[in-house]
């Protein structure tokens, strides 16, 4: 029973957690624990979490930083893991502590882009709106453990009609002398015709165990553009939850590439909330694994209104022992008429040994929809092969080019020319089967 | 230039080459006639490479070297071309990404540098007008979408590109009507050489109108049954291959 530790730890330690944080994040954490406590960690036996057991990674004897001990950085210098050739608004959260660039960063006016604790004491009455306002109503096991302990994370906020052209990165940095574990809750506001881009890297540092769990909620306003791009290059002891709850509103564009280069286990839970009409989502993500990663993505769009479009597409290269997971629920509301709804989940697996569970899951209750959907999972095609290889390419080449043209349909997703140029070589030197290493980041060298 | 000796090849257990001798000098334009099913896909297929079909015995010695031994890039990079049947579609991989790495690994097994890319497309330009080929064709990924002509004259597209020294053209006027049949035609008889060779695969003589062969064969069962001159091959357009067949007593 790992739970029982945890439900110990917070028994003794309440006090202290709450003492370190802010009455905003405070107000929820009992609610959350009780909750907690009754359904305790995710069970295979589960049906959202079948293939993915997460019982071994929460065994580990982690350390919390719940007494806010100051994390020794020299940000600058260490991490300054930027996309070369794209100008960025960069921020890190190390552990689960979020850390100013030391550079000064200019903003449009109103934008604000803090740590959460910081925004609890600068804008309290805005974030109060907005924290917890989606995943207070989640029951997933793993928000429910986020929010009994999280007490830091990224905050970003777009006031109406303004627009950040540049992108923001967030870098979330796992590291320490000791296994780790990280709660973070970030929020991000996009006020009515606002319009922001987010690239949000994870990384560990060296050979420790590590467990990040982070829940981040977007409000997308009315008219409002938002990109998110996650991109995952971590180590094989990493294990790392991911709860990203969007709310669109009416004629809002969101599009959310999710990328795992490099992990351990992860999972992400990707919940999009169609509230207004007219509202498009795209939803992409991609994984290419081998030796034991393990990919579990999980999806879930809701078509709460009518006249609302989402767009899924997730790919997945297997190889060695590798497990990918994919399962996508869309759900059209009785009264969401005229939703257009299409998803697709391509997978390859290239070892005998690599396993995919695809599970697409379509829940319509209105009766004027389009919606599509289809899975495939198969192995790289022999003919092409041959057909290649008899104009002289080797069968690396031949392989190579196979994979990528597999994944251009997910790498052509990304609306920032410099960060596609730089996600497709990193594509490719992942699946030349070299590290995935970006050589202008520290952490990299 | 080649020289095959008492092949046999099979493919899922079945033994579809049953012994065959094949020589072919350079310069020289061979035509390989039969009937349906009588192994003429499959000695095209075995001679360049593909691993769905299993070679029982014989050998085949290409340029001095052992060709069987050969992985396909290295019978491609030695020089040997297969113009496919059946062209693949492969979707993602545009035609000048694929040509650009055909190419320099070809370039790289003759130690040479790889092509700059001005150098390649002025290439890619020149070589497209042997078979009229449109210029957005190459733009797109390889063969999707691409109607039958377009693939046959895509085909030969490559064969420029690569400049074999051996061309083997499967079928090439299958589902192809007289014009396509005449620009790809052309295309080959421009590519010819005196140092190449070219094995025409066909059912019909009408192909044979417009790239001439020197030496006729015809493949039945596996074996090639009758070798003649160009005249064996308006005798079989004349007579059928059931003459063929009562020949053989059957």
């Amino acid at each position: 029973m790992e739970e029982q530790s945890y439900i110990e730890l917070y028994n003794t330690y309440s006090e202290t957690i709450k003492k370190n944080s802010h009455e905003i994040l405070n107000c929820f954490r009992d609610a959350a624990f009780d909750k907690f406590k009754e359904a305790g960690f995710p069970s295979p036996d589960s049906e959202h979490y079948h293939y993915t057991d997460l019982s071994k990674a929460y065994k580990v004897n982690y350390g919390l930083n719940i007494n806010r001990i100051p994390i020794k950085t020299a940000s600058n210098e260490l991490f300054h893991c930027d996309v070369p050739g794209i100008k960025s608004h960069l921020y890190y959260v190390v552990n689960d502590t979020f850390i100013r660039n030391e550079q000064k960063d200019i903003l449009p006016d109103g934008v604000v882009i803090c740590g959460i604790s910081e925004a609890a004491q600068r804008y309290p009455e805005l974030l109060k709106k907005h924290f917890a306002h989606l995943s207070e109503k989640s029951t997933d096991e793993n928000v429910l453990f986020n929010m009994t302990f999280a007490q830091d994370g990224f905050f970003m906020y777009v006031p109406k009609n303004t627009e950040i052209t540049e992108p923001v990165q967030l870098i979330n940095i796992m590291t320490g002398n000791a296994d780790i574990m990280a709660n973070s809750h970030n929020i991000i506001i996009l006020e009515d015709n606002a319009k922001a881009k987010l690239l949000v890297c994870d990384h560990t540092q060296n050979d420790r165990t590590y467990l990040s769990n982070r829940i981040t909620e977007v409000s997308v306003g009315r008219n409002a553009a938002y990109e998110h791009y996650k991109l995952e290059s971590t180590g094989n002891k990493h294990t790392n939850i991911c709860n990203l709850l969007i709310e669109q509103q009416e004629g809002s564009k969101v599009l959310t590439n999710v990328i795992t280069l490099q992990n351990g286990l992860t999972r992400n839970n990707i919940n999009i909330s169609l509230n207004g009409e007219h509202a498009e989502t795209k939803l992409c993500g991609m994984a290419i694994g081998n030796n034991t990663q393990h990919i579990d993505n999980h999806t879930d769009i809701r078509h709460n209104v009518p006249n609302c479009t989402s767009n899924e597409l997730f790919k997945y290269i297997l190889d060695g022992q590798s497990k990918g997971i994919f399962s996508g629920r869309v759900m059209v509301k009785q009264n969401a008429q005229k939703t257009a709804s299409y998803q697709t989940n391509k997978n390859m697996c290239l070892s005998a040994d690599a396993k995919m569970y695809t599970k697409p899951q379509l829940e319509i209750y209105a009766d004027d929809v389009k919606c599509s959907h289809g899975a495939t999972t198969g192995q790289l095609d022999e003919n092409a092969m041959f057909y290649l290889r008899s104009r002289g390419l080797s069968k690396s080449e031949a392989r190579l080019l196979l994979l990528q043209a597999f994944t251009a349909d997910v790498t052509e997703n990304i609306n920032v020319s410099a960060l596609k140029e730089r996600v497709k070589m990193l594509v490719e030197s992942r699946l030349r089967n070299e590290q995935p290493k970006c050589m202008s980041c520290a952490m990299c060298k | 230039m080649l020289e095959i000796k008492d092949l046999h090849a099979n493919i899922n257990g079945k033994e579809i080459l049953k012994g065959i001798n094949l020589t072919i000098n350079e310069g020289e334009v061979h035509a390989i006639m039969g009937p349906n099913g009588s192994g003429k896909s499959t000695l095209s297929a075995v001679l360049a490479g593909n691993p769905n079909y299993e070679v029982t015995k014989g050998e085949v010695t290409f340029l001095g070297k052992n060709l069987l031994a050969l992985p396909p890039e290295d019978r491609s990079r030695e020089g040997i071309f297969l113009s496919f049947q059946y062209p693949v579609e492969i979707q993602g991989v545009s035609m000048v990404n694929f040509m650009r790495a055909a190419v320099n690994e070809h370039r790289k097994y003759k130690n040479l540098p790889p092509l700059s890319a001005s150098d390649f497309l002025k290439l890619m330009r020149e070589r497209k007008e042997f078979v009229e080929l449109d210029n957005s064709l190459a733009n797109r990924s390889v063969n999707e979408g691409f109607s039958g002509g377009e693939k046959k004259r895509n085909e030969i597209f490559q064969m420029a590109m690569l400049e074999p020294r051996l061309s083997i053209l499967d079928e090439t006027d299958s589902g192809l009507d007289i014009d396509a049949l005449r620009i790809v035609a052309n295309g080959v008889n421009k590519l010819k050489n005196p140092k190449s060779s070219t094995i025409v695969i066909t059912h019909y003589q009408r192909l044979l109108d417009y790239i001439k062969p020197d030496i006729v064969h015809v493949l039945y069962k596996g074996r090639i049954v009758k070798t003649g001159t160009p005249e064996l091959a308006l005798e079989l357009e004349k007579k059928g291959y059931d003459w063929i067949k009562k020949e053989l007593g059957e």
